[in-house]
């Protein structure tokens, strides 16, 4: 029952991630390729995920802190992170990274300034998310995880 | 190898595609975690990489170990084309591409660069299920390439129709009719009597487009018209017994196609308004971008319009005071058929580049003698000062008295690496050692020829390919290279010395040709994947020979028509970084 209602929860949180546009298509996929001889497969992933893309918002922080700004250099890291977010459905900030290419391109700094606060607070909401919603899915055991919410 | 009623090693010829074994190489770690997952889920062996360095050498300590390679665009320490071509020259391998980026252009320059699909962030499986169709058209290709069957060309145009039905991406550049049951059936019938098992090279023998041959075809072409003439009756004047209709056909297609880009880079290129080479001709020589080494003759001239004439046959004329760089090509192999064209000739024949190459493989000798790769170059072109010191203009150009160079094959894979100039006058006597590629060779460094392709002035025949030897080149030869290093520019002369004893020089067809033709051969062609650099070239600089007559020379048609497959506009302003990137090891 409770094993249920957990799932259920789960399943719920997934959901509005998914609504609210934290996560997209690309999240379902990953757990698609879960199985049995991978149970916690998308969690080994969104954990990969978010130890790679620390260091690359450090480097982010970091280029933007030099003035003037490199925005070659920039540009570079933000692709790095777009390609990664795109990696386990991170949508928000993959469209954040994008508009960031756009500010880099029109060299803005004030606007890529910018975005990157909105990235880093969209980025900082998900992986929270992310780890309640793994707590969770521990507890109601792997295989559960990776059947779709009805 | 076996032969393979599909291509591939019985073992796993079965259960085709599962176990194809393939190489992911990504600088993110959770991308290729994911990749990895999922190219299982397919049944593919899968090995991961996450430095192009690494992916590198593992495909060269395990040649043969892998089917095909997927990787991505940006990476740290080398561009994801960089690694395509290094890939696509030495292993002959295909290269799919991928990024989150999928902005047209950076399609474009992968296809350029030869990869055979691009594939966008985030991939999905039915992607990954598709890549086989690659692996196997590409064994196709090769099969067809070497019979000349007409399917190959239909193939051709399949594929390019196929271009148009995209996937879901938009970018997938293989139709998943490509491998149609028909064509299935045609390898299969072929493979019965073809003896694919070629144990020295593991390749299969094929027509090797010799430049005898090639400048045989081009006269016939040109005898009755380039776009009305047929296979058939390029056959018959020919008058070669071998050769079928099948062959010619193919290569008529290859020839086509290399015509077409060259007016495209043409057009390109008169609106370049000149060419842009840069003036840093020494970094480029460096680079190893442009494969002089074959070009064995260079003459350089700064003598406005001075018109040379070779008693072989090449004349090469510098009509640019400026510097135009006027390249000669060949010895003189013969004293017929001298091809004297004055500046004004080869003005003409040049739109936009002062110097114009006009040779004619009249003699047969000559034609034996050697292939040259010729094109023009740009007025702009001022590497002609920079190389000066370098270029032993007349020098070798006097002296082309060709019973030296009769012997020495010129073609020298080393012009292909960074490689640093040399006075031509060492060149010369070097002229005397034979340099020929054995067609065994180990694969060589076809990745220069690939780097000097673009936008490099590699024009040069760059006839070796993976398969010569650098061992038989002598590495000091560059002084072409240093003399043609700046971009766009180019004549490549490949002067095969030895013609008797090499029998063909060019080599027109893969690589892998080379080991069925007689080992003196120099001209690797250019693997598959570089061809269209290598053409690009070629086109570029042959753009400005409107002279119909000119278009005929065989040189520049001696790579491998294969090659034409791919687009590979030389984009000067890209290429650069490559060039001196590229070998560095």
């Amino acid at each position: 029952m409770e094993r249920n209602q957990m799932h259920r929860r789960l399943a719920n949180m997934k959901k509005s991630l998914l609504d609210q546009g934290f996560l997209d298509e690309q999240f379902l996929r990953l757990e698609e390729l879960q199985d049995a001889s991978n149970p916690n497969f998308v969690e080994e992933v969104v954990t990969l995920y978010y130890r790679d893309s620390a260091r690359l918002i450090l480097n982010i922080q970091q280029s933007l802190d030099n003035i003037p700004l490199d925005f070659a250099k920039l540009d570079g890291h933000i692709h790095q992170l777009k390609g990664s977010s795109s990696s386990i459905g991170d949508k928000k900030v993959k469209n954040e990274c994008t508009k960031f290419h756009e500010h880099c391109h029109a060299r803005n700094a004030d606007r890529c300034m910018r975005t990157f606060q909105q990235l880093q607070k969209d980025y900082s909401i998900l992986r929270n998310k992310l780890k309640t919603y793994f707590q969770l899915a521990r507890q109601v055991g792997p295989i559960d995880m990776a059947r779709r919410p009805k | 190898m076996d032969s393979y009623s599909n291509g591939f090693s019985s073992p796993r010829a079965e259960a085709f595609p599962a176990g194809l074994r393939v190489l992911v190489v990504d600088d993110d770690p959770t991308w290729l975690k994911i990749l990895e997952k999922m190219l299982k889920k397919c049944s593919y062996e899968v090995t991961t990489c996450c430095l192009a360095r690494e992916a590198l050498d593992l495909l060269r300590e395990r040649k043969d170990g892998f089917d095909i390679v997927i990787s991505d665009v940006n990476m740290p320490d080398m561009d994801g084309f960089k690694l395509l071509e290094h890939v696509g020259l030495e292993m002959d391998l295909p290269v799919i591409m991928m990024s989150v980026d999928g902005e047209t252009s950076r399609v474009m320059k992968g296809v350029q660069h030869g990869a055979c699909d691009y594939l966008l962030k985030p991939i999905r499986m039915k992607e990954l299920k598709n890549i086989w169709q690659h692996v196997f058209r590409k064994k196709i290709h090769e099969v067809r390439d070497i019979e000349g069957l007409e399917a190959g060309i239909e193939e051709f145009q399949m594929m390019r129709n196929g271009i148009s039905d995209q996937s879901d991406d938009g970018f997938s550049f293989c139709g998943g009719d490509l491998n149609s049951g028909r064509k299935r059936k045609d390898f299969d019938n072929k493979h019965d009597d073809k003896n694919f098992g070629d144990p020295s090279a593991g390749k299969r023998t094929r027509v090797v487009w010799t430049v005898d041959l090639h400048q045989k075809f081009v006269k016939a072409v040109n005898y009755m018209g380039f776009d009305k003439v047929g296979p058939k009756k390029i056959l018959e004047l020919m008058n070669v017994p071998w050769l079928t209709r099948e062959n010619v056909a193919s290569h008529l297609q290859k020839y086509r196609l290399y015509l077409s880009r060259l007016q495209k880079d043409n057009d390109l290129k008169a609106s370049h308004g000149g060419i842009k080479q840069s003036t840093d001709a020494t970094s480029r020589d460096q680079a190893g971008n442009i494969g002089f080494k074959n070009s064995i003759n260079i003459k350089q001239n700064d003598a406005a319009n001075t018109k040379f004439r070779i008693p072989g046959n090449i004349v090469i004329q510098n009509s640019n005071p400026k510097g135009h760089e006027t390249v000669v090509s060949s010895p003189d192999l013969g004293p017929k058929g001298a091809l004297v064209s004055d500046a004004h000739e080869i003005q003409k024949a040049t739109s936009s580049s002062g110097v114009g190459l006009h040779y004619s493989f009249g003699t047969p000798e000559l034609n034996a003698k050697y292939a040259t790769l010729s094109s023009v170059l740009p007025p702009q072109f001022s590497w002609n000062q920079e190389h000066k010191p370098q270029i032993e203009q007349n020098n070798v150009f006097n002296h082309l008295s060709l019973p030296d160079l009769h012997d020495q094959i010129q073609i020298n894979q080393e012009t292909f690496f960074p490689n640093y100039p040399t006075p031509f006058n060492k060149e010369r006597d070097k002229l005397t050692h034979i340099k020929v590629m054995p067609p065994h060779g180990t694969k060589c460094s076809s990745q220069n020829i690939r780097q000097q392709m673009p936008g490099e002035n590699a024009f040069r025949l760059d006839p070796v390919q993976s398969e010569c030897s650098t061992t038989t080149f002598n590495p000091s030869e560059p002084i072409s290279r240093s003399a043609w290093s700046s971009k766009d520019q180019v004549i490549d002369q490949i002067l095969v010395n030895d013609l008797d004893s090499l029998n063909g020089n060019l080599i027109l067809g893969k690589s892998s040709a080379l080991t069925s033709l007689n080992e003196n051969f120099l001209a690797c062609l250019l693997q598959e994947d570089c061809s269209p650099n290598f053409f690009e070239l070629q086109n570029r600089e042959f753009s400005d020979c409107n002279n119909p007559g000119l278009l005929s020379e065989p040189s520049i048609y001696l790579y491998d028509s294969l090659k034409f497959d791919y687009e590979y506009p030389c984009d000067p302003i890209e290429y650069p970084v490559m060039d001196q990137g590229l070998f560095i090891a």
